[in-house]
């Protein structure tokens, strides 16, 4: 009974959310709130997405950019060569993502702790490497992207895509605490702590974490592919810049991986930070920002955000203690 | 045929300057376990210590390199106390955080190298730059020569002092066995504090050649991330002398196809090496 009335409660903010999120698109006139509140949007899809495995699991992707660049340029490519849609460059996306996650998941037979972390960004490398010698995307020196007229209710493409982050950042919550919460989560939380005790008791740890590479995968091209549309171009050292990785690992371990939620806090906190930091000093403070806080958490508050708010996830979280 | 000779030998220089600069990842990785992917950071914050030097004082960098080993010693000392305290000592779940730790440094040392000195390239002046000697068809840079001497020279002697000197036998000692060395009454973090602080201090001279060898910029770590780790991870965990093997045979590597493919393919090359040797041989060329 306590599980459904949660289930509903979490519906009934996902609805108000989205329904905010719409009117708002409607009622404000000034495209600056939208074009700022997308960047944090993709933000936290981001670190819910990074969470999946790097929380849950516990493996640390630094490849969080080679995910992000290669949605990007599924978008790109398929609208070059189709004038496919968004939905269906996000889905196409999604499908691509989905695909690398079960490469990268194949890496983890092998490969722990740093030495999956390293080959995430080796991954990354090598695929902007590609990306940079592909000529129909225009190569290293990037692609202009002409957006297709807007289609109603919105009237500037910039709302539309704040809208269609918006949605993208509930299905990677919704999909989170769906793993978080059933045996999907248990078990990559068992093989977090202990792979082979995991392994021994029966956890298909395997399956489990090609099944969280997968997702996570998915989820962070996904948030990748609207972002040509959002800057009208694309170029292989910003949709691979490694700050994606840097910001997605660092929201999601600021706000704490033990839920969903840490995530999204985190993600809230930085990236509203960031955004006003940029405004007002610069774009090198931010990510200094950036650096600091994860240093100062992993430091001093190794459950986050949430672990300070609640002592409950520390011990929850705590494994071994 | 030539041009791959030429290639060949160029790649061999470029392998002994890799194989510097990834020496001091030898040590903290390869023997102590620390997952520091600063240490291309440090590497590249010590190239402009000594671009600093050498601008406003005209301090040759080889000099400068040497003068700031002592101060990159004190910073590696304090990293590995900061390191341990917070990460080694708790255990278990330390090791993701160890991870995220050491990446946060590392962008931190970039932004704050771009606040100070702005993304553009810098370089250093010395009389052996930009010269260069012929033979024949191809040409060799001598700063090429300088940096392949001064890097293997650095190497030998890091590879003579861990096998010859009572303090290098103890940290290789420490790697193999800490409880056994805990048993004998020494002090495994405190070798290891000291290892890591001479793995930083190499860096000084390492970074001495970064900047000789080519111009620097402040997110050049991100392409040595890859190189150091790939010539560690090659060369076999914490093997000295596999360390040099990997280092040529990667520039080696990375020569041939600047020559054949072209300069825009040559970043992947190494990460490409660190995959195929984590997928097919993790131990590496002569793991322990």
């Amino acid at each position: 009974m306590n599980k459904r009335s949660h289930s509903i409660a979490f519906w009934a903010a996902v609805a108000v959310f989205l329904v905010a999120v719409l009117s708002m698109t409607q009622i404000v006139r000034n495209e600056y709130p939208f074009f700022a509140g997308y960047v944090i949007l993709q933000f936290i899809a981001l670190a819910v997405a990074w969470s999946i495995l790097g929380g849950y699991a516990g493996y640390v992707n630094f490849g969080t950019n080679a995910f992000f660049g290669v949605g990007v340029y599924t978008a790109v490519a398929l609208f070059k060569a189709t004038g496919a849609p968004l939905a269906v460059q996000i889905a196409a996306a999604a499908v691509v993502g989905m695909t690398l996650g079960f490469g990268v998941g194949l890496l983890t037979l092998r490969m722990r702790g740093i030495f999956f972390s390293i080959a995430t960004i080796a991954l990354a490398i090598i695929i902007e490497t590609f990306v940079m010698n592909w000529r129909f995307v225009g190569g290293a020196a990037g692609i202009q992207i002409q957006r297709p007229p807007v289609t109603a209710p919105f009237d500037s493409y910039v709302k539309m895509l704040f809208f269609v982050q918006a949605v993208l950042v509930v299905i990677a919550v919704a999909i989170a605490r769906y793993v978080q919460n059933s045996r999907i989560g248990r078990g990559l939380q068992a093989l977090r702590d202990d792979e082979l005790a995991a392994e021994c008791t029966g956890v298909p740890t395997l399956k489990l974490k090609l099944i969280a590479c997968m997702i996570s995968g998915a989820l962070i091209s996904a948030a990748g592919a609207p972002a040509a549309m959002y800057l009208q171009y694309a170029d292989p050292s910003s949709a691979f810049n490694l700050s994606y990785s840097v910001s997605a690992l660092a929201m999601a371990l600021i706000g704490g991986t033990a839920h969903w939620i840490g995530p999204v806090l985190g993600a809230i906190l930085l990236g509203s930070t960031q955004q006003l930091l940029a405004v007002t000093i610069s774009s090198e403070v931010n990510v200094l920002v950036l650096g600091i806080m994860l240093v100062l958490f992993v430091v001093g508050a190794p459950k986050g955000i949430i672990g300070l708010l609640r002592p409950r996830y520390r011990l929850r979280a705590g494994g071994k203690q | 045929m030539d041009l791959l000779l030429g290639a060949v030998v160029l790649g061999v220089l470029l392998g002994c300057f890799y194989a510097a600069v990834s020496v001091g990842l030898s040590v903290s990785f390869g023997l102590l376990d620390v997952p520091h992917v600063a240490h291309p950071a440090f590497l590249v914050l010590a190239s402009y210590g000594v671009y600093q030097l050498n601008e406003s004082y005209d301090i040759d960098p080889l000099l400068a390199g040497l003068a700031i080993t002592p101060l990159f010693f004190l910073f590696g000392l304090l990293a590995y106390r900061v390191y341990y305290e917070t990460f080694e000592r708790r255990g278990s779940d330390a090791a993701v955080r160890g991870i995220a730790f050491f990446f946060g440094i590392a962008f931190i040392i970039e932004v704050l190298i771009i606040l100070q000195f702005g993304v553009d390239q810098r370089s250093v002046s010395a009389t052996y730059i930009g010269k260069s000697w012929r033979f024949g068809e191809f040409r060799i840079p001598i700063r090429q020569l300088v940096a392949f001497a001064v890097a293997l020279a650095l190497t030998v002697l890091l590879a003579v002092y861990l096998s010859k000197t009572f303090m290098g036998r103890a940290i290789r000692a420490v790697a193999q066995d800490e409880e056994a060395l805990r048993l004998m009454g020494a002090n495994p973090v405190r070798i290891k504090q000291f290892a890591f602080g001479i793995a930083t201090a190499v860096l000084g001279i390492a970074g001495a050649l970064l900047i000789i060898v080519a111009p620097v910029e402040p997110t050049l770590d991100r392409a040595y991330i890859g190189r150091t780790f790939c010539v560690v991870v090659m060369a076999g965990l914490g093997s000295i002398s596999g360390t040099l093997i990997a280092a040529i045979i990667l520039g080696v590597a990375e020569s041939i196809v600047l020559t054949l493919f072209g300069a825009s393919w040559a970043p992947a090359i190494s990460f490409a090496m660190l995959l195929g040797v984590l997928a097919v041989r993790p131990q590496g060329l002569l793991g322990r």
